[in-house]
């Protein structure tokens, strides 16, 4: 890779209390790409997150942004990056402008600057017509436009969002999603965290996929679906009670990588469809398990978080819930 | 220099802002004081009180102290509230988040409690006026107490800000606030003075600062300046201390916080 590299992660960890957030994280961000931190909540990407925009000291390992260390040269990389922050964290009292007034002034804009940057932020995420009444009148959706305006301010270098489109209505999402396409094409290096499977597959160029504090799996979203080898044949079985059987006749057959038994029937990963599927539908019919549904897919990111964190995003993780 | 000027100004800006929205709040917050503790208090107290021990001409005039005191202490224990809503909803971290001098922030909210302290310190002595109190050592006495109320406010707004801080929810930082304000208050002088209260409550009140704010605030409004300056001399040295292991705390609270 000859890419300029925007962010350089190395051996990141944060502890809180011996308990670690953050473990032994690297990973590069190239510098004009979309990249996504991919996981459930507790998962460590607000950490992540945090650590890279200087608010948080790492226990151990170091970030570099833009060639600057977050740590000791903070100002610098405060300086270069903008920041939209996973809670709305917006002033009910101030109007929108306002709130955008304010950051130009901690960002040492002078006021013809801040004057001229703020209207054309305004009509970027069309709050013009509500850019004078309090943030408390604000709908959910303009709170995070306004947010991203915020972020958006100092003209940054880096943007960084976290989980962007949170508990947003679908328009709001599908705008929040044109926003960050264009900024990218403006040359703007983006990282968001997100827990939406289709997100992070719409919309990153390479995304890491933690769980625990860890990184296991990092690619670009086709890359990654690639990797888990083969695509997806879906039963439904009329009965289950002979499944087992199926299950374990399945296994071990050449055109087969591997069969996963759901609650109404079989996830069998094939390496080409045409072979496996006459010897699925022998199989079934020789042990005489009547199939309701069948159905093929291409591998979806759900897959590969699957696989490669052996539960659906959606699930909590075993130890989390005990604790 | 000129950036750290800048950031205050816009942050400190931002207080007056929200102060200004909440109408009603602001009215309440100027009013409640004097409407509660000078007006009611005062009158009721005023035939019950007995003018020999209280060394005034009459309760109010013997109350105006306590109660610029009073006014001092809420608004320095409550100045950090502010800062603990912007803690949970984020807001603090997006500013943190700015190139901007990390201490930015608190100097603006040092800055906007004293000068909302002081207005009402003015407003209260104002009444009291109304009242027939007169300050006996005039304006320049009024900007004493001013003085006064300022150190002894810093102290409170640092141990505030460093509860805010510190505290994981703000139910916490409430119960706090609720279990400090009342004793502070009666085991002062700011009601009856020390010589009037039982033994076991005037030894506590003698290591209470609001005491020492209080003994020097009152001579300043009832007797003159020959009384009042040994007192003034001592409250400074004590609010010193007072400003100096506070906002020690406040800092430490602050760096473990910010990290
Ligand atoms: N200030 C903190 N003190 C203690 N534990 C924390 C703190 N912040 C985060 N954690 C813990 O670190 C883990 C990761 O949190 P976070 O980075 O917010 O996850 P995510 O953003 O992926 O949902 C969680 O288990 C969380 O409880
Ligand atoms: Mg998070």
């Amino acid at each position: 890779m000859d890419r300029t590299v925007a962010i350089d992660v190395s051996r990141l960890c944060k502890t809180y209390d011996s308990h670690n957030a953050v473990d032994e994280l690297s990973f590069q961000v190239y510098a004009g790409e979309i990249f996504g931190l991919l996981g459930p909540n507790g998962a460590g990407k607000s950490t992540t997150l945090r650590t890279l925009i200087t608010l948080l000291h790492p226990t151990s390992g170091t970030a570099t942004i833009m060639g600057y260390d977050s740590v000791r040269e903070a100002d610098k990389v405060r300086a270069m990056i903008g920041y939209v922050p996973q809670e709305r964290a917006i002033d009910r009292f101030l109007t929108g402008r306002e709130h955008l007034q304010l950051l130009g002034a901690l960002y040492h804009l002078t006021k013809e600057e801040a004057t001229k940057r703020i209207g054309e932020l305004l009509t970027l995420v069309e709050l013009e017509a509500h850019a004078d009444r309090p943030a408390k009148t604000y709908s959910g959706g303009m709170k995070r436009k306004l947010d991203i305006a915020c972020g958006l301010l100092p003209d940054p270098k880096i943007l960084f969002l976290d989980e962007p489109t949170l508990g947003l209505d679908v328009q709001s999402r599908l705008r929040i999603w044109e926003y960050v396409r264009m900024l990218k094409a403006r040359g703007m290096t983006v990282v968001m965290t997100t827990n939406y499977l289709d997100e992070a597959d719409q919309l990153c160029d390479r995304l890491a996929i933690i769980d625990g504090g860890k990184i296991k799996t990092m690619g670009s979203p086709a890359e990654l679906k690639i990797a888990l080898g083969g695509d997806i044949v879906a039963l439904t079985l009329k009965e289950i009670d002979r499944m087992p059987a199926l299950e374990a006749d399945l296994k071990n057959r050449p055109a087969i990588t591997s069969v996963r038994a759901t609650t109404k029937g079989l996830d069998i990963r094939v390496e080409s469809p045409e072979k496996a599927l006459p010897t699925i539908l022998e199989s079934a019919n020789r042990l005489g398990c009547s199939i309701e549904f069948i159905q093929y897919n291409r591998p979806r990111l759900d897959d590969v978080f699957i696989a490669h964190t052996g539960r659906a995003i959606t699930e909590s993780r075993p130890e989390a819930e005990s604790a | 220099m000129e950036h750290y000027w800048q950031e205050i100004s816009a942050l400190t800006m931002r207080w007056v802002r929200r102060l200004s929205r909440e109408k009603f709040s602001m009215l309440f917050t100027l009013v409640q004081p004097m409407l509660f503790w000078l007006i009611f208090f005062g009158n009721l107290f005023q035939r019950a009180a007995d003018a020999q021990v209280m060394q005034a001409p009459n309760y109010i005039s013997f109350l105006a102290a306590g109660v610029v005191v009073m006014t001092v202490l809420n608004n320095g224990l409550a100045g950090g509230v502010d800062l603990l809503f912007d803690k949970e909803n984020g807001f603090l971290e997006r500013l943190m988040s700015t190139p901007i001098h990390r201490t930015s922030v608190i100097l603006s909210r040092f800055i906007f409690v004293m000068a909302i302290t002081s207005m009402q310190v003015l407003v209260i002595l104002g009444v009291s006026y109304l009242f027939g109190v007169h300050p006996a050592t005039g304006i320049l006495g009024v900007a004493m107490i001013l003085l006064i109320g300022m150190m002894f406010g810093v102290g409170l707004t640092a141990i505030s800000m460093a509860m805010a801080f510190s505290v994981k929810s703000h139910g916490d930082f409430f119960s706090v606030l609720g279990f400090l304000s009342l004793p502070m208050i009666f085991l002062s002088s700011a009601l009856v003075p020390l010589t009037a209260m039982p033994g076991w409550m005037s030894f506590l009140a003698q290591f209470n600062p609001m005491t020492w704010a209080i003994d020097a605030v009152r001579p300043l409004i009832l007797s003159g300046w020959s009384e009042a300056l040994p007192h003034v001399g001592m409250v400074i040295v004590v609010m010193l201390v007072f400003d100096a292991l506070c906002l020690y705390g406040g800092a430490k609270a602050f760096r473990r916080a910010m990290g």
